[in-house]
């Protein structure tokens, strides 16, 4: 591509915005927290001293550290495995019809525009003791709902609420993913006598695959991240830390505990954790698997 | 055709209505449950359909301030705005001038600049939150729009969908441009603008339901109820009481607080679709 190679002074005039930004609110925290991780403040924030890797080995051996992980962890499978089979099926359906498409795909993307805060708001008023339609509806099957005392019943509560919110997202890509799908492919198969769910297991789920795998990747990362605002306006983490995931214990022990030295230690593994889930990610985008 | 089916396609009508019903239940909830007064949302189960005190219940929240944090609605939803409209268009202009620079001129390091604003692509600010924070204190800007849109603004998503469409750009263009004698700036203004048109459109749409949506970093930056916005204050509706929680007025401001979102999603549905699946891939 040919360039402006007269100007020198331009580009960086037209870089200087988004360099400055990056390097103060980006760069500058980043460097900080990998430095706080090796530093122990003193009680009263006056002093630190340096202790190696013990705010590692500290958050490493802390149980609760480990059942954020866990809780993160399941509640990544439950979303994904929820909120992309719900996704896959109604994209399957969409793509099918001939009447309608565009406002079915209105009816079912809207909720990406909803908060993950209003979706915990949202799901709370189905799951109220008291109001709530869902909890009416499983009294009749015998079923006592009570998530702030119920561990298991939490978790499910802010899954449920997440993947309400997921569903549509992932619906954008797996039917932008069907449409792209040659026709002449599933038509030949049809001549050839392959039965409709043939086709689908044949030809649609291998070639859906790659986006199948950065979906999988992107809702991980819903969850590590968005999912804050959820669990702080249903579950608060608890009971007994059951949706207590490594977001919401980082902001604890960073915010509330004021224990700036584990919090910057958990900061850093988050970071290696996000960087290796990034990174397994291109490689697979770069090989572009496609059967 | 051969595999469209009639009965099948009943089926499938049948179970995408289905879908959307159940999808768009809890809110259709919560739009009921905020037209009633307190007095019968206590009575029992929640509503299935309107009842008579939803002009009064909106009308609470917009024009009285709220019980436990001292500002109304209109606030609340004005600083939504002014921080959602903040990001977008804060994040499209600083994105723009870059990917501008690193497509259209060479200079040294032009390689080392990209890769520094590429590799904030994926570490959103709840990873470094507790220095973030530091940082804006340090600056004074707790408190402050500035100190609430800066951090966010601060990461490569749009700067890397913008590089890919100038990339694309036709050579060309760039050719007659300057056979014409176009600056650096005409030719930003006059040919590569008009030409990104959509993709401008479609990473404003991303842009401003993200920042709309925000809830960690406003919660923390916006420390007085006169900067905090529409989402985060729904938690004070709902569990600052001991008592049962106001839910009609806590639905009632969850509905005003997505119906803006709702509504450029609605009405920029194409830009929406395009806007998301090129800024994520």
């Amino acid at each position: 591509m040919t360039t402006f190679e007269r100007h020198r002074f331009t580009p960086w005039l037209l870089l200087a915005p988004q360099l400055a930004i990056v390097a103060v609110f980006f760069f500058w925290p980043a460097a900080e927290s990998l430095r706080q991780a090796f530093y122990v403040q003193d009680a009263f924030g006056l002093g630190e001293r340096f202790v190696g890797l013990a705010n590692f080995q500290r958050v490493m051996a802390s149980a609760e550290y480990w059942q954020a992980m866990g809780v993160t962890a399941l509640f990544s499978v439950l979303v994904a495995v929820g909120a992309m089979g719900l996704a896959l099926l109604l994209a399957v359906l969409a793509d099918r019809v001939m009447h309608g498409a565009r406002l079915y795909r209105i009816l079912l993307t809207w909720p990406y525009a909803i908060a993950p805060a209003v979706a915990g708001l949202l799901w709370m008023f189905m799951f109220d003791p008291v109001l709530g339609v869902l909890t009416h509806a499983l009294a009749g099957f015998g079923i006592h709902w009570d998530a702030q005392l119920n561990p298991g019943q939490a978790l499910l509560l802010v899954v449920i609420a997440s993947i309400w919110q997921q569903m549509s997202y992932n619906f954008v890509f797996f039917l932008a993913g069907l449409q792209m799908i040659p026709a002449s492919l599933l038509e030949a198969a049809a001549i050839d006598g392959a039965s409709p769910f043939r086709r689908f297991v044949g030809i649609t789920l291998p070639l859906l695959s790659p986006t199948a795998f950065f979906l999988l990747v992107m809702n991980s990362v819903y969850v590590l991240f968005e999912t804050f605002a959820t669990i702080d306006n249903t579950t608060l983490g608890g009971p007994g830390g059951a949706t207590r995931t490594l977001v919401y214990k980082l902001y604890e022990d960073g915010f509330v505990a004021r224990d700036l030295g584990s919090s910057s230690a958990q900061s850093v593994l988050l970071m290696v954790l996000v960087g290796a889930l990034t990174f397994v990610q291109f490689r697979y985008l770069e090989r572009r698997v496609q059967y | 055709m051969r595999y469209h089916r009639p009965h099948l396609d009943r089926l499938t009508h049948l179970l995408l209505l289905l879908g959307v019903i159940v999808f768009g239940l809890p809110l259709w909830l919560a739009l009921t449950a905020s037209t009633h007064s307190a007095g019968d949302l206590q009575s029992g189960i929640a509503p299935l359909w309107f009842g008579s005190e939803g002009l009064a219940n909106y009308w609470q929240l917009l024009s009285q301030p709220i019980a436990g944090l001292g500002v109304s609605a209109l606030r609340l939803l004005g600083n939504s705005l002014v921080m959602a409209l903040g990001i977008a268009i804060g994040k499209i202009a600083i994105s723009l001038l870059a990917a501008y620079a690193i497509v259209f001129f060479r200079f040294p390091c032009r390689t080392l600049c990209f890769w520094l604003i590429f590799i904030t692509l994926m570490l959103p600010v709840e990873v470094r939150i507790v220095p973030t924070y530091g940082v804006v204190a340090r600056f004074g800007l707790i408190d402050t729009y500035a100190g609430m849109i800066l951090p966010l603004i601060a990461s490569a998503t749009a700067t890397f969908l913008l590089r890919q469409s100038f990339m694309s750009l036709p050579q060309e263009l760039f050719e007659a441009a300057r056979l014409d004698g176009a600056g650096p700036l005409r030719f930003l203004k006059d040919f590569v603008l008009p030409l990104s048109k959509t993709n401008l459109a479609a990473l404003f749409v991303i842009m401003f339901i993200y920042g709309w949506n925000q809830y960690l970093w406003p919660l923390l930056a916006a420390n007085s109820p006169e900067h905090a916005t529409a989402v985060i204050s729904l938690k004070n509706l709902v569990q600052s009481t001991d008592t049962l929680p106001p839910w009609q007025l806590a639905t009632a401001m969850a509905v005003m607080t997505v119906l803006p979102p709702v509504a450029v999603i609605i009405a920029m549905q194409r830009f929406f679709v395009r806007g998301l699946t090129d800024t994520e891939k």
